[in-house]
């Protein structure tokens, strides 16, 4: 367990003050201006051996992102977008730095900002959280009041900040579709190549990181790469946020070191599954994005990046939903289709055609009114929609109903049967 | 050069290139709906999909290849094998085949009444892509309301696949930002957001852009199948800039007409007007002669009205005889015209309805060819970095011009200045305001304009009619000529010289006339002294070859015959009307403002009586006693060529003329300018410039529409 001290996030819970006396008094903005003149290629190089990997889902080491930026600029500036466009379901672990420790993040906008050499960071904040928005409106402003931040500040490095509200939609939360809709255009994701790191907001240079990514920064350049290293599993370092919530006593989020058992966080945390370990049915472990994971894998299973990727799920923003023996498995699985379908920004066809497709499947086979075969054939279009689209939006269609079909089929197929028991079949058919 | 394999061939092919048109380079066939040369790249339809082996080991995923160029790849690592694209490994063919199944699965099953059917890219590629187990999809298909897009295109909107061909097109190409997609996953919706028509000369493109049925010809619904038509290569004669048309028919009926890709031209697009006047080929025609008696016109047969021509003519003094060429005429009966008239004596000959000062030196003599073509050529306009439009809106005169225009600000090099009244250009364009005479401060260098153009690498003016047409034309046309040399804008002759003197004229007929000549003779008089003159009773035999722009009323008791197809104004005022052919109807030459000469091919046969102009010129020689030499369009060819031999050479710009300066002395007659008269644009209604364009329904609903009037409802 997690021992008090290593907390990065000591103002999780809201109880203490948010505003810049509570963080100062927190260790925040704590040497930053010693962090700065390392210089920026000493924190690169700091941030690649604590070995961070991206908080935001898909777990790309942080300082070897940072490194893409361009050391010298070729006329334009760089930028860094803080992606805080947190809509992933189950997930609530940014909108908790963004209210209660914001001035984590804004050090760390600075702090990264400085490493990449960009000129400003953007805070797109989504659309539904409303007191995030301003309580980082209102931090920032702090910031700015205080001279950590802008021109001329006691840090002696000129850096923007900029929090952008936007309009709730889960596509702007994919790094591409996010500078689009940052530049004031419809958010749909952009081709890559070109990268971010190349061509980005308003065709220039740009990193997107994730909220938690940029506010664990300050801590560990501070505390030191091997202090952050230490903590977790190799290749897997650190500690995380996790987000606990659906059958469990009590649903809480808690930051802790990576690589804890599963059963050892949903029992020491959240108080455990309703009803005792046994009623356990199934877990998603890592936001509705990622297959989920049954019983006898949430046995042993360890929370971090590659042990759940060897299970054939993923860690994604680890956001921990518990479901218990009362669910309906079938129909939580549809109702993410429905998310998706709902989400899909229409772009490209796999994604367009195949999540409305998947979804209405799926909410037939709630009630076992399909064939058989119709399994496999919701097996075969989530293939068809998975690698073939533009974003990741698509895969994330695909994974939650191919883990189903994976660990559930004995069920699927029961409500078929059942359904055709209900209704015995008409000898012409 | 990049070193890449292609289905287990080696090639050393240009970085530049997209996977997409290094496999085509290759040969192979890439499948796709949304990516097009001429648009930005979308990369959404995923049709295009191909595997990607790195260093020898299979991709990740298939990689969408019209979206990624061969330099993105990363580069060879040392003792590796090339990087190779795969087209037809499994993987692509089952990924393809998914991706085609998910368009298929919301698209209708109307291919039977879809008048894209036969020529749908979805059909085509369903044919190597849709696999046999199409019917698993046992959902219900979506549906999508219809929009309303105008006179022009009909949606069918269920038919849409969303590759957003369109909305690139109308942002990229037409510059309106008028059709874009609301809605998002599967309920994304093509529109033009307020239900009209798109305000732009071109948006009949969007028809051929469109892959499906979902944007289909409105004029053009349920009347014909692809495999009926005959195909004929031809040109266009709405506008002066010759683009590259196929006409199809069925029997003698035109059906449609549609664009043929000139990149060095129209690239692959035509104005509205090209592509809906077919319906005005059906109306208004004249298939018989007719001879005025008492006043009325009567129906005659050709040796009739010969007969009377041939009486008037014996009793007609060369000098009281005139004739004017109108706007859509081919070079041959231009040819056979002047000849006839030559033969005669006549020397009051124009084809200069407008009046526009150019084809003429100082002296009367025939002016340089430099002096009223487009010299740069219509390509070379992306060249240019420096662009002084003078009394001229080239997206009424030249729409597919003005989109090259456009294309060449797009890139982001180009400045645009205008002298004339104030219009959108679909670009933005510096005003220098509507005084004439600030030509001259600008020959002298004491006008901003002149650093502007001087300081350019390749400078460029397009002159207007609206500039030329007027009566110090001449002083324009020779201040302009001077701007053009003193800015040093006419560069050396060759693939590296540059002439930026361009001419933009808004008849077909205008420079393949000029280039034979077809102007007053020695004290003859012009198209304006003709109509006075007329008016006077000093001209008593007027011969019109379908000239229909001039003032008719003015005509006094001039006695008018008539050649031409359509029953327009010159018709209505005509004592002897002598049918002819529409340009789709007979094998003509056209020179374009570039001097590029092509080839018009008939592509349907005149209605009743009529006969291609020529032949009935011809025909008339005969019975006036002044046998023209030639008796078939092969010998009237070789005539012209001995005339004018450029004329003989087909498909191919003049390439900019010589530097000499006694040429640019020669162009215009320097002279005062007119201030208190700004110039006027020639085209105050761009959808009904002709008479074939007039007795088009279509574009008259066009012009009905884009002057913002209510529709008519009488017929309905």
């Amino acid at each position: 367990m997690l021992a008090d001290k290593d907390r990065i996030f000591q103002n999780l819970y809201g109880f203490q003050d948010w505003r810049l006396a509570g963080a100062r008094k927190r260790g925040i903005w704590d040497g930053t201006k010693a962090i700065l003149e390392k210089g920026p290629d000493a924190i690169v190089e700091e941030m690649k051996k604590s070995g961070l990997r991206g908080r935001g889902g898909a777990g790309f080491p942080t300082g070897l992102k940072w490194s893409f930026m361009p050391k010298q600029s070729d006329g334009r500036p760089s930028y860094l977008v803080v992606n805080a466009d947190e809509s992933e379901p189950g997930t609530c672990k940014d909108r908790e730095i963004l209210r209660h420790d914001p001035h984590t993040l804004i050090e760390g906008c600075l702090v990264a900002g400085f490493a990449m050499r960009a000129v400003a960071a953007f805070i797109y904040i989504r659309g539904e959280f409303i007191r995030e928005r301003e309580h980082m409106e209102e931090a920032v402003a702090e910031a700015y009041a205080a001279g950590l931040i802008g021109k001329n500040n006691v840090h002696g490095y000129d850096f923007d900040v900029i929090v952008h509200h936007g309009a709730g939609a889960y596509i702007c939360g994919e790094e591409t579709a996010l500078i689009e809709s940052l530049e004031g255009k419809k958010g749909m994701p952009r081709l890559k190549p070109p990268f971010p790191a190349n061509v980005g907001l308003y065709g220039c240079p740009t990193t997107v990181n994730n909220v938690e990514s940029i506010a664990v920064a300050p801590t560990i350049l501070r505390r030191g790469a091997a202090w952050f290293a230490a903590l977790g599993r190799p290749n897997n370092t650190g500690t995380k946020l996790f987000c606990i919530s659906g059958h469990v006593n009590k649903p809480c989020n808690v930051e802790e070191e990576m690589g804890i058992p599963l059963r050892e966080l949903i029992d020491r945390h959240a108080g455990g599954v309703r009803g005792g370990w046994d009623n356990l049915l199934a877990v998603i472990p890592g936001g509705s994005s990622v297959p989920l994971l049954p019983k006898s894998i949430c046995d042993t299973v360890l929370m971090d990046f590659d042990s759940l990727r060897d299970v054939q799920s993923g860690l994604g923003t680890a956001a921990v939903i518990v479901m218990d023996k009362s669910t309906d498995i079938v129909r939580a699985i549809a109702r993410l289709s429905y998310f998706y379908k709902h989400e899909s920004c229409g772009q490209c066809t796999p994604c367009r055609e195949g999540t409305g497709w998947m979804w209405r499947v799926m909410t037939r086979l709630v009630k076992g009114e399909a064939e058989v075969e119709e399994i496999d054939l919701l097996l075969e279009v989530t293939k068809q929609v998975e690698g073939h689209t533009i974003c990741a939006l698509g895969d994330a269609a695909a994974w939650p109903i191919q883990g189903l079909i994976r660990h559930f089929r004995p069920e699927l197929e029961r409500r078929i049967a059942q359904k055709r028991g209900a209704k015995p079949a008409i000898a012409a058919e | 050069m990049t070193k890449i394999i292609i289905d287990g061939k080696e090639y050393d092919l240009d970085p530049n290139l997209t996977l997409l048109q290094a496999c085509e380079a290759a040969g192979k066939e890439i499948p796709r709906f949304c990516f097009h040369e001429r648009l930005s790249i979308a990369g959404n339809c995923r049709m295009c999909l191909v595997e990607v082996r790195m260093g020898g080991r299979p991709g990740p995923k298939p990689v969408a290849s019209c979206a990624q160029q061969l330099r993105d790849l990363p580069p060879v690592k040392e003792g590796q094998p090339l990087h190779e694209i795969v087209t037809g490994s499994p993987t692509v063919k089952k990924a393809r085949e998914g991706v085609m199944e998910f368009l298929l699965i919301n698209h209708p099953l109307d291919c039977p009444i879809c008048d894209q059917g036969g020529e749908c890219d979805l059909q085509d590629q369903a044919m190597a892509y849709g696999h046999d187990k199409l019917e698993r999809f046992k959902e219900n298909k979506r549906a999508v309301t219809e929009k309303n897009m105008g006179p022009l295109v009909k949606t069918i909107m269920t038919r849409c696949i969303h590759c957003t061909r369109c909305v690139r097109f109308a942002a990229e190409v037409a510059g309106v930002d008028e059709i874009g997609a609301i809605g998002r996953g599967e309920d994304m919706e093509i529109t033009t957001y307020l239900e009209k028509a798109v305000t732009s000369e071109l948006s009949g493109n969007i028809i051929d852009l469109c892959p499906v049925g979902a944007l289909t010809s409105k004029p053009y619904a349920f009347n014909a199948r692809p495999w009926e038509l005959k195909k004929i290569e031809s040109i266009d004669v709405m506008d002066a800039l010759g683009a590259n048309i196929r006409i199809d028919a069925r029997g003698r009926e035109v059906m449609r007409i549609l664009p043929r890709n000139n990149d060095d031209v129209n690239e692959e697009w035509i104005s509205d007007k090209t592509r809906f006047v077919w319906d005005g080929l059906k109306r208004q025609r004249l298939d018989r002669p007719y001879v005025r008696k008492d006043g009325k016109l009567t129906e005659a047969d050709w040796p009739e009205a010969f007969a009377a021509i041939a009486a008037r003519f014996a009793t007609t003094k060369p000098e009281r005889m005139a004739a004017i060429v109108g706007d859509l005429a081919d070079a041959e009966s231009i040819k056979a015209l002047k000849d006839l008239m030559t033969a005669l004596g006549v020397v009051n000959l124009d084809c200069r309805q407008d009046g526009a000062k150019i084809g003429l030196a100082p002296d009367g003599t025939r002016g340089p060819r430099a002096g009223y073509l487009f010299n740069s050529g219509i390509a070379s306009v992306e060249a240019a970095d420096a662009l002084l439009l003078i009394g001229t809106n080239p997206r009424m005169e030249a729409p597919v011009l003005n989109a090259r225009i456009r294309k060449a600000w797009l890139r982001g090099n180009l400045n645009i200045a205008r002298l004339g009244p104030p219009a959108d250009l679909n670009y933005p364009v510096c005003e220098l305001g509507n005084n004439p005479a600030d030509l001259i401060a600008i020959a002298d260098g004491r006008h901003a304009a002149f650093e502007t153009l001087k300081s350019a690498k390749h400078p460029m003016l397009i002159i207007g009619m609206g500039a030329l047409a007027r009566p110090d034309g001449a002083a324009v046309l020779a201040a302009c000529a001077k701007i053009a040399s003193a800015t040093g804008m006419i560069g050396p002759e060759g693939e590296a010289g540059w002439n930026g003197f361009n001419l933009l004229h808004t008849a077909a007929a205008r420079v393949a006339a000029l280039d034979l000549g077809f102007l007053p003779g020695q004290g003859g008089r012009d198209t304006a002294g003709i109509v006075a003159g007329a008016g006077k009773g000093e001209i008593d035999t007027l011969f019109l070859l379908g000239a229909d722009e001039i003032d008719t009323r003015a005509l006094g008791k001039a006695f008018v015959i008539y050649l031409g197809s359509h029953g327009d104004k010159g018709a209505h005022r005509a004592d002897i009307i002598l049918p002819g052919a529409a340009y789709t109807e007979k094998p003509g030459t056209y020179v374009n403002i570039e001097g590029r000469v092509q080839r018009a091919n008939r592509a349907s046969f005149p209605p009743g009586e009529a006969k291609e102009d020529w032949t009935i010129l011809r025909a008339l020689s005969e019975v006036l006693g002044r046998k023209l030499p030639y008796d078939s369009l092969a010998q009237l060819r070789e005539a012209m060529a001995s005339d004018a031999p450029h004329v003989a050479q087909l498909d191919k710009a003049p390439g900019f003329p010589p530097a000499d300066p006694a040429i640019w002395r020669a162009i215009g007659t320097a002279g005062p300018i007119d201030n208190a008269h700004p110039f006027v644009y020639p085209i105050s209604d761009f959808y009904l410039t002709n008479p074939i364009a007039r007795a088009s329904a279509t574009l008259a609903e066009c012009s009905r529409s884009s002057a913002g009037r209510p529709l008519a409802s009488a017929a309905e």
